[in-house]
């Protein structure tokens, strides 16, 4: 059976031009500016986020990805965890959140 | 049948070539001895391979003889002494009471445990080894991967953290790494795996808020260094299945900057039988010079002149803000 996700493919992410190249060079520029630098939030910070929606996102490839480059802008694996838990957290409390409309549908079914 | 094609994507001096970036050496002002592989410690990363079981070491001759061109150049301003733990061979001391009295900046790659640890074939104690390095002015260099045990130990083995902090205590404590002290302490970080460095300068400022807070420790500067793939770190990469991505992130972070200062241009490296290198990444791979010398024919003039030596390991210095002994040069 074949799979989706080959590590070997993260490679090949800059392909993603192969039809529409202006447009992922545009893509590219944006993405490195916004991930790869130090801005308002420093290089780790912006690395953490991304680590984390990587996870929300269930993305292999940017799980890999941010769990380097989290490495490589000086972050610890404590710090990766609690992104990681962030990330967590916040899909149970969206998940939850959605119980107020349960219930507000409750409130118009139940006599 | 054509014949395989065996040029390395990796050839470093093809890619100076093709980026037009010339490395000659500059001048010696550093003459770095590796003056035994013997060490209390066996890292996973030890480009040197060196151990407790290890038994090379730089006979008083040729020390002697390092001496006497120390001596006799004054423009090799500094000593670098490396091994293995140095501070195990016999005659380390008197190395460097006579380097000192040369009136030579003298560096030594301390590991720190080695204080707490002792000789690991005799049992010879090193607590005295702080006094002495204070004595002397030397400045201590030492690894210490990361502010937290985690890395630290899974790259330098079980408990090497907490004893580094105590050792690093007893350095503080005759005045190493204390403002106006006079008395340098560096650390050097190192990625604990096939990856590259965070940038120094956050990393260093990292490093000085948690141990000031966690342990109540001070240091000077921190030097980050990027792994080289060489030997035990070189193996783990290929069982790992990681070498050709290893090399192939370092080769997309060649930086001609880097390059610019890397630090075979103003050092030689010496191992324990007197045969110079380029460095000691190129000694540890037995990679001579390209006229092969000693330091018991050591001309410094052609020295300073000669065309450095490169291999497909040298991207480690140039990846990213860059790697040496003093850590980044970009």
């Amino acid at each position: 059976m074949s799979n989706y996700f080959e590590s070997e493919d993260l490679k090949k992410f800059g392909e993603i031009g192969r039809h529409a190249k202006p447009l992922a060079d545009d893509f590219f520029r944006y993405y490195g500016k916004v991930t790869g630098t130090d801005g308002a939030l420093s290089k780790r910070e912006k690395s953490l986020i991304a680590l984390a929606i990587a996870h929300a996102e269930r993305c292999a490839y940017c799980i890999d990805a941010y769990t380097t480059a989290c490495l490589e802008a000086g972050a610890n694996p404590e710090q990766m965890a609690e992104a990681v838990h962030v990330a967590a957290a916040m899909k149970a409390g969206i998940t939850l959140v959605h119980s107020v409309q349960m219930n507000n549908h409750l409130d118009r079914l139940v006599l | 049948m054509n014949a395989p094609n065996t040029i390395s994507p990796y050839d470093f001096d093809a890619i100076l070539a093709s980026r037009g970036v010339d490395l000659p050496a500059l001048r010696v002002d550093t003459l770095q001895l590796n003056v035994t592989k013997l060490c209390n410690q066996a890292c996973r990363h030890c480009h040197v391979d060196a151990s407790p079981a290890r038994t090379e070491a730089m006979s008083r001759d040729t020390i002697e003889q390092c001496l006497r061109v120390l001596a006799q150049h004054p423009q090799i301003a500094t000593l670098d002494i490396t091994g293995g733990a140095p501070e195990l061979h016999d005659d380390f001391e008197y190395l460097v009471e006579r380097a000192t009295a040369l009136g030579r900046h003298v560096m030594v790659r301390h590991n720190l445990t080695v204080q707490l640890d002792g000789h690991p074939k005799s049992g010879r104690s090193m607590e005295h080894l702080p006094a002495f390095f204070a004595r002397h002015k030397v400045e201590v260099v030492s690894s210490l991967p990361y502010y937290q045990a985690y890395f630290t130990d899974a790259q330098r083995g079980s408990g090497v953290f907490e004893k580094s902090i105590e050792a690093m205590r007893r350095l503080n404590a005759v005045g190493y790494g204390i403002d106006g002290s006079g008395l340098r302490f560096d650390l050097v970080y190192n990625p604990v795996g096939p990856y590259l460095p965070a940038a120094q300068a956050s990393l260093e400022a990292d490093y000085r808020e948690a141990l000031r807070a966690q342990f109540g420790v001070e240091f000077s500067q921190l030097f980050t260094i990027t792994n080289m793939p060489l030997h035990r770190f070189a193996l783990h990469l290929r069982k790992s299945g990681q070498y050709e991505a290893y090399m192939d992130k370092l080769l997309a972070a060649f930086n001609p900057a880097a390059a610019e200062g890397v630090m075979c241009r103003n050092l030689i490296s010496v191992d324990h039988t007197g045969t110079i290198y380029d460095c000691d990444f190129n000694q540890q791979i037995g990679l001579q010079l390209r006229e092969p010398a000693t330091i018991h024919d050591f001309d410094y003039e052609r020295l300073a002149q000669r065309r450095i030596r490169f291999g497909d390991h040298c991207l480690g210095c140039t990846a990213g803000a860059g790697s040496s002994c003093g850590g980044a040069t970009a």
